[in-house]
């Protein structure tokens, strides 16, 4: 889009405000602007948002990469990949790192899915 | 470690997978106000280095005093050889820098994951989990030599953002860059994924207490104006500031990248002065990191710095928080170590020459500094209203909003437009659903965690007995992946040049060999160039390259910087230094001196009137050799040399010193061979000692032209001194 500067017409309304209410003014935008972001944060999540909680549960990059891609095509993610994991040692009796070394190694998928509901 | 040991690489990547950081987050500079140092007081200074430091050039003048002010200074280190870097690093800490930036190596950023062990990167370093560790480690023991806390810094951006803050926050990095406008704009990765990626990112950023800056002065680099795109840049530091704070970020850890989007030829500081005041006005509660300018740089590194120079100018105005350097040599290539230091001088040097300016100086409250920050300020208000009135930032986005060339409200139709389904990852993001449970420290959104335990919602890490966060022995160390490119295959190839005594001129990696040299020829531009490439060859650089010109007039001649590659090794045991001054005690001096009294003529030669080399020489207010009980007979400057030597035999001296201070033509080499030459014609020259000095003097050339012995810079009166006790010993 070209527009001409218009900035006289435009600032009509703000010529009489203080530099104060300007200021407040500006941050409300802002934060108008920004919580439908917030919200996406809070209702989805992304493979390197899962890698990066499997690294935080002791898994190493190698291994946090074939978790969440399997997670993927299994279509598992929406349920977090450290729940997976966690969930897994669990019902499975297995440690945590057992739990997802294996899974890492493509085992357990389908009891995985079977826990989730998705198989 | 001793300041003159030098840091063993090799040692420092032994053991790492056991190394643990000694603490996580941001540490800033402490106020030091009325600091007293040497014979000055300084009003907006820091603390001084407890350890040891390289103070500026002339400090020696002043007890060597260094005042460090009080902005963190940043400098930006990365060659692409991390192991190289280090001693960068080390040089850049003893010049004043504690905030040390690393870029990424090219493409990181569309990496999917971590990048593990220690590859060779192009225009950056690879950030892997060995590399900052064991650059953290390096900065540890730097960190003590110079008696100052070190910020280290890398990116949280691109797709594996979450991924690498983790990394960062286990291996007790200090500062980031994250903006997920960054990702979209510049690096087009898909907004949906950027922003839900940046969420959880910043939680963790906000858990280690990480100083996060952001992307927004890339606009100044992108726009062909820069300064029109200053209403947008409050808008995207807005942005990036308010979704910080509302994921968890204290606004006092979260810092505005901003430059001053000028340069000279344009009236720089009166451009950039006033959005530099609407910005703080907007933003008085967050961090200021003032960057220097990169968008109009061109290969000539005194031009460079004295825009910098008008950089600082305006943060000393207004005011910094992290006070960033650009080196000099930004304009023609990757950095060098040098320039990495004269950066971080600069920067020291103009900040403290500013030291308590404001206290004198203050900004006008009316006129057009004032009308020119309220006018950004309300069209930045305008274009925040219009973001909304598109249907908010995706939107705008969409519709190329940002960085379009025209001064907002004004559009070019230039701006860089993304969709909302395109880009790199686009359609990779997933719902989380009811159950959906993370069971980890500092993870942001929806998590349920009171399905396995109700009592664990508030510690979920506490499902597992904490996460790598509260237990750092559960971080997995990877060491290398590849056989072929890693940091031990580097260092085999170039281990000679640590361990057997022999060097090469380094201009950025151990023994690269690069030089450059700067050199004028009286013919016009392309000449000139074609000349200086074909002496660098002649001096047996190899890969020779022009990597500056300047025009210093069109007929009469160019000046010409080249680099090449000096193809020698030197044999460090081969070389012959010339032999360090001698000194007697000042009571070993007196003692002499009362002995056997002695006088001196001395005067500043030829047609020349320079006093104040000689009077530190003589002086006893300034340690000079008066001090010691000697008797001086001084002629003042401009003194014919056969006048000092008919000084020398009327009142029965023993010695003549001859300042000589002017080198143009070699005269002050042809002033010692006359005071030599006349001394022996009227036959006192065995009776006199014949002392030369002088700013441009090199003693042995001195010695040659006759005299007895010749000082340079640095000489102070006790080598003089010593010199006449030992020479009249000799005698």
């Amino acid at each position: 889009m070209k527009r001409i500067d218009d900035f006289e017409a435009r600032r009509k309304h703000l010529a009489d405000m203080s530099s104060e209410e300007l200021r407040e003014h500006f941050w409300s935008l802002a934060e108008k602007i920004v919580d439908p972001l917030l919200g996406l944060g809070y209702e989805f999540t992304s493979p390197s948002v899962e890698r990066s909680i499997l690294l935080r549960m002791g898994f190493s990059s190698l291994e946090a990469k074939p978790i969440v891609e399997e997670a993927v095509s299994r279509n598992l993610l929406g349920h977090g990949a450290g729940n997976i994991v966690y969930k897994m040692s669990l019902n499975k009796g297995l440690s945590l790192r057992e739990a997802g070394l294996a899974l890492a190694e493509g085992k357990l998928w389908d009891e995985a899915a079977a826990m989730f509901g998705e198989a | 470690m001793e300041s003159n040991e030098k840091l063993n690489i090799e040692e420092l990547l032994k053991d790492l997978e056991a190394y643990r950081p000694r603490r996580r987050g941001w540490t800033w500079r402490r106020p030091a106000p009325n600091l007293e140092l040497g014979p000055f007081s300084y009003r907006d200074c820091s603390e001084p280095l407890a350890g040891k430091s390289a103070p500026l050039l002339t400090a020696h003048y002043f007890d060597n005093v260094d005042p460090q002010p009080l902005p963190v200074i940043t400098t930006e280190i990365a060659s692409g050889r991390f192991e190289d870097d280090i001693r960068r690093m080390r040089m850049a800490a003893h010049h004043g820098a504690d905030h040390i930036m690393v870029i990424r190596t090219a493409g990181q950023s569309h990496f999917d994951g971590l990048i593990e062990g220690t590859p060779q990167g192009t225009g950056g370093v690879p950030i892997t989990r060995k590399q900052v560790r064991a650059q953290r480690k390096a900065l540890d023991i730097i960190e003590d030599e110079v008696g100052r806390p070190i910020n280290y810094h890398s990116y949280v951006s691109g797709v594996a953002g979450p991924e690498v803050a983790v990394m960062f926050v286990e291996e007790g990095v200090n500062g980031c860059h994250q903006d997920p406008q960054y990702n979209v704009i510049y690096r087009n990765i898909n907004m949906i994924r950027s922003f839900v990626d940046a969420c959880e990112s910043k939680k963790i950023l906000a858990f280690g207490g990480l100083a996060q800056i952001d992307g927004a002065h890339n606009a100044n680099a992108t726009a062909r104006e820069a300064w029109k795109v200053t209403p947008e840049l409050m808008v995207q530091h807005a942005i990036n500031a308010m979704f910080s704070n509302k994921v968890g970020i204290p606004k006092g850890s979260i810092c505005l990248s901003t430059v001053p989007p000028s340069a000279t030829p344009a009236p720089c500081v009166y451009m950039d002065l006033p959005y530099a005041v609407a910005l703080r006005e907007f933003f008085p509660d967050y961090r200021m990191r003032a960057q220097m300018n990169t968008k109009y740089i061109e290969s000539s590194t005194r031009d460079a710095t004295v825009t910098h120079v008008l950089n600082l100018l305006i943060s000393k105005l207004t005011s910094a928080d992290i006070q960033s350097t650009i080196t000099p040599d930004e304009g023609r290539n990757i950095p060098w170590h040098i320039y990495n230091v004269e950066a971080c001088d600069t920067a020291k040097q103009a900040l403290v020459g500013m030291d308590g300016l404001m206290e004198m100086v203050s900004l006008k409250d009316d006129g057009p500094l004032r009308e020119r920050a309220r006018e950004i300020q309300e069209r930045a208000v305008l274009f925040m209203e219009e973001i909304l009135e598109v249907g908010g930032y995706f939107a705008a986005v969409e519709a190329g909003f940002f960085v379009d060339s025209g001064f907002s409200p004004e559009r070019s139709g230039d701006g860089i437009s993304r969709q909302i389904n395109g880009g790199v990852a686009a359609g990779t993001v997933v719902k989380r659903e009811a159950d959906y449970m993370a069971p980890v420290t500092a993870h942001y959104g929806y998590n349920n965690v009171s399905q396995y335990n109700p009592e664990a919602v508030s510690d979920p890490a506490s499902l597992i007995g904490g996460c790598t966060f509260e237990k750092p022995e559960k971080i997995i160390f990877i060491d290398e992946l590849d056989e072929t490119d890693n940091v031990y295959v580097r260092m085999e190839e170039s281990k000679k040049y640590r361990r057997e005594g022999v060097i090469k001129p380094e201009m950025e990696w151990l023994a690269d060999g690069v030089v450059q040299m700067t050199m004028f020829f009286p013919v016009e531009r392309r000449l000139a160039e074609a000349a200086a490439i074909e002496a660098g060859k002649r001096m047996n650089l190899s890969e020779v390259e022009v990597i500056s010109r300047e025009v210093m007039q069109e007929a009469e001649g160019t000046r010409v910087e080249i680099k090449g590659k000096f193809p020698f090794d030197i044999d460090v045991s081969s070389l012959v230094l010339p032999k360090e001054p001698e000194i007697m005690s000042d009571a070993e001096l007196r003692a002499a001196i009362e002995e056997k009294p002695m006088s001196v003529v001395c005067g500043t030669v030829g047609e020349d009137e320079h006093s104040v080399g000689l009077r530190e020489i003589i002086d006893i207010k300034h340690g000079g050799i008066e001090k010691y009980g000697i008797k001086v007979h001084y002629l003042g400057t401009s003194v014919p040399v056969e006048k000092l030597v008919d000084a020398a035999i009327e009142l029965d001296a023993e010695a003549i010193l001859a300042s000589t201070i002017i080198s143009h033509d070699d005269i002050h080499y042809k002033n010692i061979a006359n005071i030599d030459r006349i001394a022996r014609e009227k036959g006192v020259r065995d009776k006199l000692i014949f002392v030369a000095g002088g700013t441009q003097v090199t003693p042995e050339i001195a010695v040659r032209h006759g005299a007895d012995a010749g000082f340079s810079r640095g000489s102070k009166g006790v080598h003089v001194a010593t010199f006449l006790v030992k020479a009249r010993q000799k005698n």
